[in-house]
Parts: structure tokens; sequence; C-alpha cells
């Protein structure tokens, strides 16, 4: 099973997701939204970062765990290559986000996100196989 | 009347979507038959006919010629609210709050400076941060922050980031009240302190233009422009001060919709009453993003007048380096319009829409009242930009709002796949016009087949009544992040 594609828009650009549990499928959304950003074989995962949201439902919460990692790469410079989820529950996302500062003689900057949106954004599940859909605004 | 399946032109270029199901009112789109296909195809017209079930909306969900498909709103979307029972939504306005254009126009005749315009890209690209990432030179401190977003480009100014008189001709003033930085979070703030002063990526650009016709010899002659006269245009927004506050009431607004008992099409779509507390939150909030991206453009003016300057060995004054107009095409406000005979104030919102006031009107420049309200439309970097102005007609059919620009047709992706950005360099550079781009790949995401016509959907404006043409300019040089 594939971890990501993307999803075109005319606009903009969105990903979905799969995995076999609700958390690779966050896993796997945050390595598709930073294979739009960046070359993610560029990224060493030297540093870890913890990251922890809350959110009132489900697909609110994919949305506020991308956008906690896009705010920590677009305040403090840092790309992620590797993510796991270490704790969740209905409101609440833990996990680990992997990378390193952001080096422009190294790192290639592809697509500049602005922010990750609640346009048909969906979180499914089928034969206890997960998938999710967003939509970023580029 | 042509009739498209229930979308009927109910006039030339205006075609009525009929209120159906939870549409409080019906949608109008600016288009032509073409247009209004490819809005239909892409769903667009769903977004459009979303945006009239929103609570408080005013006459119509109107959309400009320039549609397309957003997220939430479509993208050339224009929605009035009722300031009692309406909402206000940051979706409706967009990330990228207060995104605009400005013209500087110059003293200069290109068959003069033709051979210095390779040049003058490179010292602006020198000189202008542009990119994925890319950081300001300007530092600021929170107390300085705070100044620039409550107090605008008059901030700017006092602290030397231009001249006095560009104050007039920026709308509002440079200054959208009610601005409140109490409302901006420390994060917003994280993401704002490196950007003034810098392009971004994206569709945002500086271009070198030549003008190349006018159309209205008048109006032109009010705002300065002559043929063949050097011109910069500057399309930039927000940056990450403004994406983030959109992102935060999103959310927050979420919720306060539910809880007002607002039913909503699309999650995207999250508003709240506009005299709510969390309605004039994010109007404080929003107001900093829009006076950020001013003063952003502001400051970028500042530094291509010290380019030019140094490239022409002559002061921006001598050069005539004045700014023709400043405007916002991403953006909410409270604005006075006449609804079946009666004065009404309303929360117009504008995603992707230019303001279009005509002559005469008090929230236009006193220099160019006579004419009406500078209009720029920026195009795609291998065709053209417009200058227009406002007129009467927009204020009665579309709350005073025309077109934002050309409007995307294909994604970035499919642009990716069919266009190679190095090729198009090279064709651009052998028309003539220089190329600086963050990268090549920028440039197929970009490259004019990605969009409608400028020149197509500047006309359905100009027949439709809703902006009247004043001139056509070119570009020279183009510098994308």
């Amino acid at each position: 099973m594939k971890a990501f594609e993307t999803i075109e828009h005319t606009a903009d650009i969105g990903i979905r997701a799969f995995g076999s549990s609700r958390e690779e499928v966050f896993e796997n959304a945050a390595t598709g939204m930073f294979s739009l950003i960046t070359d993610l074989e560029s990224v060493k995962p030297l540093d870890e970062y913890p990251v922890s949201v809350e959110a009132e439902d489900e697909e609110a919460l994919l949305v506020e765990w991308l956008n906690e990692l896009l705010y920590l790469y677009d305040s403090n410079s840092i790309l992620f290559s590797r993510f796991r989820v270490t704790g969740m529950d209905a409101n609440r996302v833990r996990g680990i986000a992997l990378g390193e500062p952001l080096d422009p003689g190294r790192h290639r900057l592809d697509t500049d996100i602005k922010a990750v949106t609640y346009h048909m954004l969906r979180i499914g599940r089928v034969d206890g196989n997960w998938s999710a859909e967003v939509i970023f605004d580029v | 009347m042509t009739a498209l399946e229930g979308i009927t032109e109910v006039s030339p270029y205006c075609w009525e979507i009929p209120a159906t199901g939870a549409m409080r009112v019906p949608g109008r789109v600016f288009a032509d038959r073409n247009f209004i296909e490819k809005a239909r195809a892409e769903k667009a017209l769903e977004q459009v006919m979303n945006v009239a079930c929103l609570p408080g909306i005013v006459e119509a969900s109107l959309a400009m010629p320039d549609i397309h498909w957003g997220y939430g709103f479509a993208i050339g979307g224009v929605a009035a609210f009722d300031c009692e029972e309406g909402i206000i939504s940051p979706g409706g306005v967009g990330y990228d709050i207060a995104c605009g254009v400005r013209l500087v126009r110059s003293n200069l005749n290109v068959a003069d400076v033709r051979d210095a315009v390779p040049a003058l890209v490179h010292e602006f690209s020198r000189n202008i941060p542009a990119g994925v990432g890319r950081k300001g030179d300007i530092r600021l401190g929170h107390k300085d922050l705070d100044s620039l977003m409550g107090k605008g480009v008059p901030w700017a100014i006092s602290n030397g980031f231009g001249w006095p008189d560009d104050i007039a001709v920026i709308e509002d003033g440079g200054v959208l009240e009610g601005a409140d930085p109490a409302f901006i979070s420390k994060r917003a703030r994280e993401r704002g302190f490196a950007h003034p002063g810098t392009l971004g990526a994206g569709n945002h650009f500086i271009e070198v233009q030549q003008v190349d016709e006018i159309f209205d010899p008048e109006a032109a002659d009010a705002f300065g422009i002559f043929p063949d006269q050097l011109c910069i245009m500057v399309h930039s927004g927000s940056r990450g001060l403004g994406h983030q506050v959109c992102t935060e009431y999103v959310r927050l607004m979420g919720g306060a919709a539910a809880r007002a008992g607002i039913d909503l099409p699309d999650r995207q779509l999250a508003c709240a009453p506009i005299a709510s507390p969390e309605g004039r939150e994010y109007y404080a909030a929003m107001a900093c993003a829009v006076n950020f991206a001013r003063v952003n453009r502001q400051v970028m003016t500042h530094l291509l007048r010290q380019s030019c300057e140094y490239i022409f060995s002559s002061s921006a004054e001598k050069l005539g380096l004045g700014l023709v107009y400043d405007v916002s095409h991403n953006v909410a406000k409270f604005e006075e319009h006449e609804v079946e005979g009666k004065k009404r104030r309303l929360c117009v919102h504008r995603k992707g829409a230019t303001r279009s006031f005509p002559a005469g009107h008090p929230d236009v420049p006193e220099r160019y009242r006579g004419v009406g309200q500078p209009v720029i439309v920026p195009g795609d970097m291998g065709t053209a930009s417009y200058l227009c102005k406002g007129t009467a007609r927009a204020m009665s059919e579309s709350f005073g709002s025309t077109c934002h620009g050309a409007g995307r047709v294909m994604g970035r992706r499919a642009a990716k796949k069919m266009i190679r950005g190095d090729e198009l360099k090279r064709e651009l550079e052998s028309r003539g016009i220089t190329i600086r781009a963050g990268r090549t790949s920028t440039l197929a995401e970009e490259a004019p087949a990605v969009y409608k016509d400028i020149d197509e959907v500047v006309e359905i404006c100009h027949r439709a009544g809703l902006s009247s043409k004043v001139a056509r300019l070119k570009p020279l040089g183009v510098i994308k992040g």
C-alpha cells in the first residue's frame, strides 16, 4: 500500500494519505505534506520535536496536526522528514517529528504551503484501511 | 434569454443561478458562455451556491469573470452581509489576507532605458528577498510590529519607507481602521516578524512593465500614465502573518458557527455573526493583517525606488517614481451600498475580487475623483496586466467590485507535467522578457497557459460595466519567488 498520493485542485494542491491505522494515516499525511515542501531524501531525521494538539473532532484533529507542523517549519525554519504518532484519542494527538534545520545549500524548497484548509476534508475507513484527504492553500 | 440548465443569462455577461434549497439569495456570475461552462465543470458554481446559504447575505452571491474553484468560497467571489444579521468569514477573505497589487509609474520612456532593464531586474532581485521561506532585512521589535499593524502605511512612511504622498493613493489611506494587535497571537507574530519587505512565492511577482496600449487617454492622464512608459508592478500579500490569522480564526469560527446554529455546507465556510465576539475579534485581527500586507508592499516600493536610483544614477523623485494606486483583492470591509433604494452598511467580502469605486465616490482619492478609482489587474508573465477604472455600474451590480486577475484554469502539478520551466524561460527571454525566478518549476506552475486569457477577463468586466479599461501593460522583466 502506498503511503500517500497528490490530489490536483485548480488553484491549490492536496494529498490523499493511506494507513492501516488512524495513527499511520496521520503520519503519512504529514509525510505527504512535507514531500510537497521539499525533497524528503535530503532531510536528515537528526532532531526530535514533540508535537501535541487537540481538536473537537477527528477531521479537525488532522488539520491541527498538520498546521502545527507547518507552523514549526515556517516559524523556526525546520524541515521534517519522519513522523511518529505516539498517542491518540478522539480529541488529541501526540507525536514526534524528526528533521533538521533548513539549510539553503542542501535543501531545495518546492511548494510554499500557506495553510491546511478544511475544504473537502475527509477521513474514512474501508475494510480496516484508513484514508484521509486534505487540501492545502498554496 | 439563454438557458444553461437552470442558469439564465439575465443581462449581457450576467448569469443567474436561482435560489433553491438552502440558498437565501440567488447566485450571479459575470462571465461569457465559455467561462460559465468552465466554472460549472470544476464545481465553482456550487461554491457560489454554498455562499448564498450563509445568514444575512444581501441581494446575491456574486462571482467575477475570473471565477475558479477555491476552498469554501470560489476565487473571484463577492458577498455582502447585513451588519446585524450577517456573518463574517475568514475563509471568505482567504489565507493571504489583503493580497494585492500596486503600480508605480515613472517619467521614463522605455525606448530610452530598454537596455537597462536586465540590470534593473537584477538589482530588484538583489534587494528584495523572494521565494519560499526567504526572510527580509527589516528587523522589528514587538512594539514596532504592533505599531505597524495598528497604524499601517502612515507608520511605514514615518519610519522612512516611502513618500508621504503615497498614503493618499492606497485604499483606506493605507490603514484599515479597527485593527487591534491584541488579537494577533504569538504565533502570527512569529510568522510575521521576518516578512515585511519580502515578496513570497507562488503567483506573487515584481514586474518591470511597458505601457503598450491606452484605451482611455483622459483617465490615463489623470493616473499619470502615458504610452511606452516604464512602470513597476508589485503583487504580494500579508505573508505568514496573514496565513496564521486565517488559520486560527477558521478553527475558532467552526465552533462559533455551530453555537450560532449555522449549518455549514463546507467547513471552510466557517463564520460567525459580525456582531458576535468572535466576529469582532476576527475583524480586528484581519485589519492588522491588511495593514501588514500594505506595509509589506510599501517597504518593497521603498526598496524598488532605491534600486532605480542606483541603476539610473538619479533620485527617485527625479525619476518620477510615484505610486499610481494600491489595491487589496482578498479582504472584508464595511462599506455603504444602496440596496433596493436604501443606503445600507454592509460587510463586503472580496475573495479574489478588486474594489471598483466610481468617479465622485468619497473613498476615491481626491486626485482621481473626477475619473474613478484605479483598478489594477495583474496578468501572468507572458501576457499583460491592466489598469482600469471603477464604474457606477459596479456600484449597482457588484457592490463596487470587479475581477482581480486572469484566474487559474490548470492545477500546479498538471502545469509541471505539461510545461518545462526552463523551456518557458527561454521562450520568454527570446521575446525580450528578463526572468528571475527562485525555481524554474515556479515558472511552469505560473505559465501563461495555466491562466484564463487576461484580455478576455478584462474585456468581459469592461463590457459588463464592472470596470472600464484605461491601459494595458506588458512585462519587460519578471521576478518570481
